[in-house]
C-alpha cells in the first residue's frame, strides 16, 4: 500500500526514493519509539530483565482483546488502558509465580507470557469474524503507515504516532531524570537501596509500569518486534561501550535513533540490490540495531571482543619476550660457568629451560648442531640461535619470529654470528626476570613448604606479574638469599 | 508418592475429559455487545466421537499434537532444570528468518516454495545460529543470558519479518501459508505431518533415555560435570539440538510462540509433582501430552478455537493446577506442611510448660489442673490462639478440661510431655557444653530446634550429657540448665540446677 504511495508521491531523485513527508516521519515515529524504548531497555539490561520486554509485549495481546470487547470500539485510548494493565499483570504473575511456586524467574515468565498471549489469541480470533483486529496487524505494527494517519499539532500535520511516541518519550525521561538516583541505586544493588530507605520493590513496579505503557504506546503504532527490539539492543550495546550509567543511557539513545534512521533506508534500499522491492522498515531497523550491537560486540574499547583477544595476544606476546629473554640469559649464565659445578648447573638449568623439558644439555647439542651458536667461552656474550630459543620454550615459528622482531626493535637483543644475544639492556631486563624467578622459586620453597622440584613452573609463572617493588619485597623476607633451592645463585638487582 | 502423583495426573485428566463438553461452554466469552459470540455446546455422540479418535481428521491432528507435547514436555524438563527454559523463546523466533529465506531460495531454484522439509531444513539453520548467537553473546561478552536471549529474539525476527516483508512484495502471492509458521495451523495437520511428529518424539525420547544420567548431571552440577571430564559443550549441543528439533517440528503445529509454552509450561508444572528427575521427566511428558489431546479435542469440538492458543489454556489451568496441589513443591502442600509444623510446635510448647509447672509447683497435673491465665501469661499466645491449641490438644487426647475451666493431663499427655522436655533439655545441655551457645541465648534456640530432632539424635545427646555429668545415668528427664524463673513459685528441683543456675546469673530473664 504504502509503495503504492510512495510511487505516487517521489521523484525518483536519490539513489531511493526518499520523500521527507513520508520518510521523514516513519523515521521520526521510529527514533521516537526506539529512544523511549532504549531510554527503559537501559534498566532493564542491568536488572537482567531484558525479556520482560518480550513478554509484555506478546502478553498484552488478551488486554486489547478484552477492550475491544468490552468497549466494542477500536479507540486506541481503552485498547491503551487495556494493554497497559495486562502489562503490568504480566510483570506481577510472573512475581508470583517466581515467589509463591517457587518457579525459576525465566520459567514464570515463559508460563504467563504464553498463556496470556494464548488467551489473547482465542479472544481475538473469536472477536475476529466481526472486527479487523488482525493479530498479524498487532504483531509487525504498521510503521509504514505513520504518515497516513495525520492530526494538525500547532498548525502542522503531524502524525498521531510521532505525537503519541513523543509524549511517552517525554514521560520515559522525566520518570528516568526525577527518579535516576533511586533507578541507579536499586538497579546495581537493591539491598543497599532498601538500606537506604529507597523502596526497591516500588522503583521495580514503577519500571514495570512504564515498561508496559511504552511498549504498548509504542506497539500500537510502530509493531512489536521494533519494541522487543529496541528494549534490549541498543541498551546492551551501550552496555559494552561503557562503564557509567549515565554515558550508557546516552548512548543508548544515540544508538537507538541511529538505528531507525538506518533500519529504514535499509530497508527500502537493501531489497532492491537484489531485485526486490522494499521491505517491513520495523524489521529491518532490528536488524540495524542487530549490526550495531554485533560491531559493538567486537570493536568496543574495553569489552570488545576484538580488543579482549588483541590485551590477551599482547600478554601473551610479553610472556614469550621475556621467556626468550629469561632463556639468553641462562644460557649465557651456564656457558660462562657462573653456575657452581657441571652437574648442578645441569640440574639447575634444566628447571631453568622451560616447561618444554628440554635440558640446557640437550638443547646446547641441537643448538651446537645448528651451528655451534651457543657456547663459545670466554666472556664473550653467548649467541643463540633463533630455532633455539623457539625449542627451548616450545613456542610456535610465527609466534617466535614476532617476538623475536619485537626484541631486536626494542633493543634488547642484537643479531650475532647467525643467531641473537642479549645487548646489555637485553641483559638488565633478563636479569630482573631471573632474579625474580629465583626469588619466587626461594619464596615458594621456604614460606609456602612447596618441594624445591616443584617451585620451578609456578615461579615460572609469577615472575612475569612481579613488579619491582615485590621483587625488593620478596628479597627483604627472606633475608636477601644468595642461591635459589637448586642452587643457582640470584642475580643482583642491579 | 509417585504413584500417588499419577494417580492425581490420571485423576484430574479424566476429571477433565468428561468434564469436556460443560468447559467448552465456560471458555466462551459472551459479551453483550458483540451479536455471535455464542458457542453451541456439542452433543454427547460429537464429544464421544472426538475422544475415541473416530474422525480421520481428528485422529491426525489429536495424535500429532498429543505426541508433539509428550516430546515437547521430555526435552523442556531438562531445559527447564538447566535454567534454559526461555532458550526455546530465542530459538523458535530465530526459525522465522530461515523459513522466509528457504522460500525465496526454493522459489528462485524454480521449485515450489512451499516444500515443508526445505522450509524446516531452512529453519534449523537459523535456528542453529541464533542458540550458537546467543551462547557466544553470553561467554564472549559481560552480558547475561537474558539480554542474549533477547538481543537474538529480537534481531533474528526483525530479520525474519524483513525476509517476510520481501516475500509478500514478490507477487507470487504463494507466501501466504508462511504466516502460519507463527501462530500454526493445527486443524490442517496431514498423516505425513504426524508421522513425522511421531518420529522426532521418538527420537526425542530415546536420545533423552541414552543421555538420561549425562543430562541430569548437566542439569544439577555443570561444573562437577566439567571437573569429572564430560563434554559439556557437546552435551548442551545435544540438548539443543533436540529442543531444535521439537521446535521446528512444532512450528507447523502450533506456531512459533505457543511451542515455546509447550517447552516451558508442562516441565514447570510437573516441577510441582515430584522432586527426583526422571519422574519429574515423566510428568512433564504426561502433562505435555495430556494438555495437547485435551486442547486438539476440545478446538475439534468447538468452532473458532485456534488449536494451538487452546492446548495453551489447557496447559496453562494444568499448571496453575499444579501450583495448586501438586504433593511435592504445591503451594497447598507447603502450607500443609507449615500448618502441620506449627501445630507440632505449639503442642510441644504447651506440653513442656504443663511440665515445667508441675515440675516448679511440685503439683501433678494428672489430678491438679492449669490454669487457662498462668498459660496465658507465660507464652506468647493471644487468647483466640491459646484456644485453639488447647482445644486441639483435648482433641488428641494429651489433656482434658475440668470444671473449673483449668487442663490437667492425660497418661498420654503426661508421659508426652515428659519426653518433649527431656529432648528440650538434652538439646539444651549440649549446646551449653558442646557448642558454645551463650546460655541467655539457650533457651530461644532449644525452643526451635527440639521440634526437629530425630530420635537418633536425642540418643547421642543422652551419652554425651551421660559422659558430661559421669555421674549417675541420665533421669528421664533431666534437671534444666538454666533456672525456670522468673515464674512465681521458683524451686528448683536439684542442687546441680540451682549452681548452674546461679553460675548463669538468671538465664530465663
Amino acid at each position: 500500500m504504502l509503495s503504492l504511495v510512495r510511487a505516487a508521491a517521489a521523484a525518483p531523485v536519490l539513489a531511493f526514493s526518499w520523500h521527507w513527508s513520508l520518510d521523514g516521519w516513519i523515521v521520526a515515529a521510529g527514533a521516537l519509539c526506539a529512544m523511549s524504548c532504549a531510554l527503559i531497555g537501559c534498566f532493564l539490561v542491568l536488572r537482567k530483565m531484558s525479556m520482560m520486554g518480550d513478554a509484555i509485549s506478546h502478553a498484552v495481546l488478551p488486554g486489547l482483546a478484552v477492550a475491544f470487547l468490552v468497549t466494542g470500539s477500536r479507540d486506541s485510548l481503552p485498547m491503551f488502558i487495556g494493554a497497559a494493565v495486562v502489562g503490568v499483570l504480566t510483570a506481577l504473575f510472573t512475581q508470583w509465580i517466581n515467589r509463591f511456586g517457587k518457579v525459576e524467574e525465566s520459567a514464570s515468565m515463559g508460563v504467563v507470557f504464553t498463556a496470556l498471549f494464548a488467551i489473547g489469541l482465542i479472544l481475538i480470533v473469536r472477536a475476529a469474524r466481526h472486527v479487523d483486529l488482525d493479530p498479524g496487524c498487532v504483531l509487525y505494527g504498521a510503521i509504514e503507515l505513520v504518515p497516513l494517519d495525520v492530526r494538525p499539532v500547532a498548525g502542522f500535520m503531524v502524525p498521531r504516532a510521532v505525537v503519541t511516541l513523543a509524549c511517552v518519550f517525554l514521560l520515559d525521561l522525566l520518570f528516568v531524570i526525577a527518579f535516576y538516583k533511586e533507578l541507579k541505586i536499586s538497579s546495581f544493588d537493591p539491598e543497599l537501596a532498601t538500606t537506604l530507605g529507597i523502596n526497591a520493590t516500588l522503583m521495580h513496579y514503577l519500571l514495570m509500569t512504564l515498561t508496559a505503557v511504552t511498549t504498548v504506546a509504542a506497539f500500537e503504532s510502530v509493531g512489536s518486534i521494533l519494541v522487543v527490539a529496541m528494549l534490549i539492543v541498543p541498551a546492551a550495546a551501550a552496555y559494552l561501550l561503557t562503564d557509567r550509567l549515565s554515558l550508557m543511557i546516552a548512548l543508548s539513545l544515540l544508538l537507538a535513533a541511529a538505528s531507525a534512521a538506518l533500519g529504514h533506508v535499509a530497508a527500502i534500499t537493501v531489497p532492491t540490490w537484489f531485485g526486490f522491492p522494499d521491505t517491513s522498515t520495523a524489521g529491518m531497523m532490528a536488524v540495524v540495531a542487530g549490526a550495531i550491537f554485533t560491531l559493538a560486540l567486537l570493536l568496543a574499547p574495553r569489552h570488545g571482543a576484538i580488543s579482549k583477544i588483541a590485551h590477551r595476544a599482547m600478554l601473551s606476546l610479553r610472556i614469550v619476550r621475556e621467556d626468550m629473554l629469561g632463556l639468553m640469559y641462562r644460557l649465557e649464565e651456564l656457558g660462562s660457568g657462573a653456575a657452581r659445578g657441571a652437574p648442578a648447573g645441569a640440574g639447575a638449568g634444566a628447571s631453568g629451560a622451560g616447561p618444554s623439558g628440554a635440558g640446557p644439555s640437550v638443547a646446547g647439542a641441537s643448538g651446537a648442531g645448528a651451528g655451534g651458536s651457543v657456547a663459545s667461552g670466554g666472556g664473550e656474550p653467548y649467541t643463540a640461535a633463533a630455532g633455539l630459543l623457539r625449542e627451548g620454550k616450545g613456542i610456535g615459528r610465527v609466534t617466535a619470529t614476532v617476538a623475536i622482531r619485537d626484541l631486536l626493535r626494542r633493543g634488547q637483543v642484537q643479531r650475532s654470528a647467525g643467531g641473537y644475544r642479549l645487548t646489555p639492556a637485553g641483559r638488565d631486563a633478563a636479569r630482573r626476570l631471573v632474579r625474580s624467578h629465583r626469588l619466587w622459586e626461594g619464596f615458594l620453597q621456604k614460606h609456602l613448604n612447596l618441594p624445591a622440584d616443584h617451585v620451578h613452573a609456578p615461579a615460572g609463572r609469577l615472575e612475569h606479574v612481579t613488579s619491582a617493588a615485590m621483587v625488593e619485597e620478596l628479597d627483604q623476607r627472606m633475608d636477601r638469599p644468595q642461591l635459589d633451592p637448586q642452587g643457582k645463585p640470584i642475580p643482583p638487582a642491579r | 508418592m509417585t504413584m500417588c502423583c499419577r494417580t492425581h495426573i490420571f485423576a484430574f485428566a479424566l476429571l477433565l475429559l468428561t468434564a469436556c463438553g460443560s468447559t467448552g461452554a465456560a471458555v466462551a466469552p459472551a459479551p453483550d455487545t458483540i451479536t455471535d459470540t455464542s458457542v453451541r455446546v456439542p452433543t454427547r455422540n460429537e464429544v464421544l466421537r472426538v475422544v475415541f479418535l473416530l474422525d480421520y481428521n481428528t485422529r491426525v491432528v489429536v495424535i500429532g499434537t498429543t505426541l508433539l507435547g509428550f516430546a515437547a514436555g521430555t526435552i523442556g524438563a531438562f531445559m527447564l532444570l538447566r535454567k534454559r527454559a526461555l532458550l526455546g523463546d530465542a530459538l523458535s523466533h530465530a526459525t522465522l528468518p530461515g523459513i522466509g529465506l528457504a522460500f525465496i531460495i526454493a522459489t528462485a531454484a524454480g521449485g515450489s516454495g512451499k516444500s515443508l522439509p526445505i522450509l524446516l531444513a531452512g529453519a534449523v539453520v537459523t535456528g542453529v545460529l541464533g542458540v550458537l548467537a546467543a551462547l557466544a553473546i553470553r561467554s564472549f561478552s559481560r552480558l547475561k543470558e537474558d539480554a542474549a536471549l533477547g538481543i537474538v529474539l529480537s534481531v533474528f525476527f526483525g530479520a525474519g519479518v524483513a525476509v517476510l516483508g520481501v516475500i509478500q512484495k514478490m507477487g507470487t502471492g504463494s507466501a501466504a501459508g508462511l504466516e502460519g509458521f507463527i501462530y500454526g495451523k493445527t486443524a490442517s495437520m496431514l498423516s505425513s505431518d504426524a508421522k513425522l511428529i511421531a518420529f522426532a518424539a521418538a527420537g526425542v525420547a530415546v536420545v533423552c533415555g541414552l543421555l538420561f544420567k549425562e543430562f541430569a548431571l548437566l542439569c544439577f552440577d555443570a561444573g562437577y560435570a566439567r571437573s569429572e571430564g564430560w563434554p559439556v559443550f557437546l552435551l548442551d549441543l545435544a540438548m539443543m539440538a533436540l529442543v531444535v528439533a521439537v521446535t521446528v517440528i512444532g512450528l507447523q503445529a502450533v506456531g512459533l510462540i505457543l511451542i515455546i509454552a509447550l517447552l516451558i509450561i508442562p516441565a514447570a508444572a510437573a516441577r510441582f509433582w515430584t522432586n527426583r528427575l526422571h519422574m519429574m521427566v515423566i510428568d512433564s511428558a504426561s502433562l505435555g501430552a495430556i494438555s495437547c489431546f485435551l486442547g486438539a479435542s476440545l478446538s475439534a469440538l468447538l468452532p473458532r478455537l485456534p488449536a494451538g492458543a487452546v492446548i495453551v489454556v489447557v496447559a496453562s489451568s494444568l499448571f496453575l493446577f499444579s501450583m495448586f496441589f501438586g504433593p511435592a513443591r504445591g503451594v497447598m502442600s507447603r502450607w500443609r506442611r507449615q500448618v502441620q509444623l506449627t501445630r507440632t510446635v505449639n503442642r510441644q510448647n504447651l506440653l513442656r510448660e504443663l511440665y515445667e509447672w508441675a515440675e516448679s509447683t511440685g503439683s501433678d497435673p494428672l489430678t491438679t489442673g492449669i490454669s487457662r491465665a498462668h498459660l496465658l501469661r507465660e507464652r506468647a499466645w493471644s487468647a483466640p490462639r491459646l484456644g485453639r491449641v488447647l482445644d486441639r490438644a483435648e482433641r488428641d487426647g494429651l489433656i482434658y478440661a475440668c470444671a473449673d475451666g483449668t487442663y490437667r493431663a492425660t497418661d498420654i499427655g503426661w508421659m508426652e510431655a515428659a519426653r518433649t522436655v527431656r529432648n528440650h533439655r538434652l538439646w539444651e545441655a549440649y549446646l551449653i557444653n558442646f557448642a558454645d551457645i551463650a546460655p541467655s541465648h539457650v533457651d530461644r534456640d532449644a525452643d526451635q530446634i527440639e521440634h526437629v530432632l530425630g530420635a537418633e539424635m536425642v540418643a547421642k545427646l543422652e551419652a554425651l550429657v551421660a559422659r558430661e555429668h559421669a555421674g549417675p545415668p541420665v533421669a528421664p528427664v533431666p534437671p534444666s540448665p538454666h533456672a525456670i524463673a522468673p515464674r512465681e513459685i521458683a524451686a528448683p528441683t536439684s542442687a546441680a540446677a540451682r549452681s548452674r543456675a546461679g553460675a548463669k546469673g538468671g538465664a530465663g530473664a
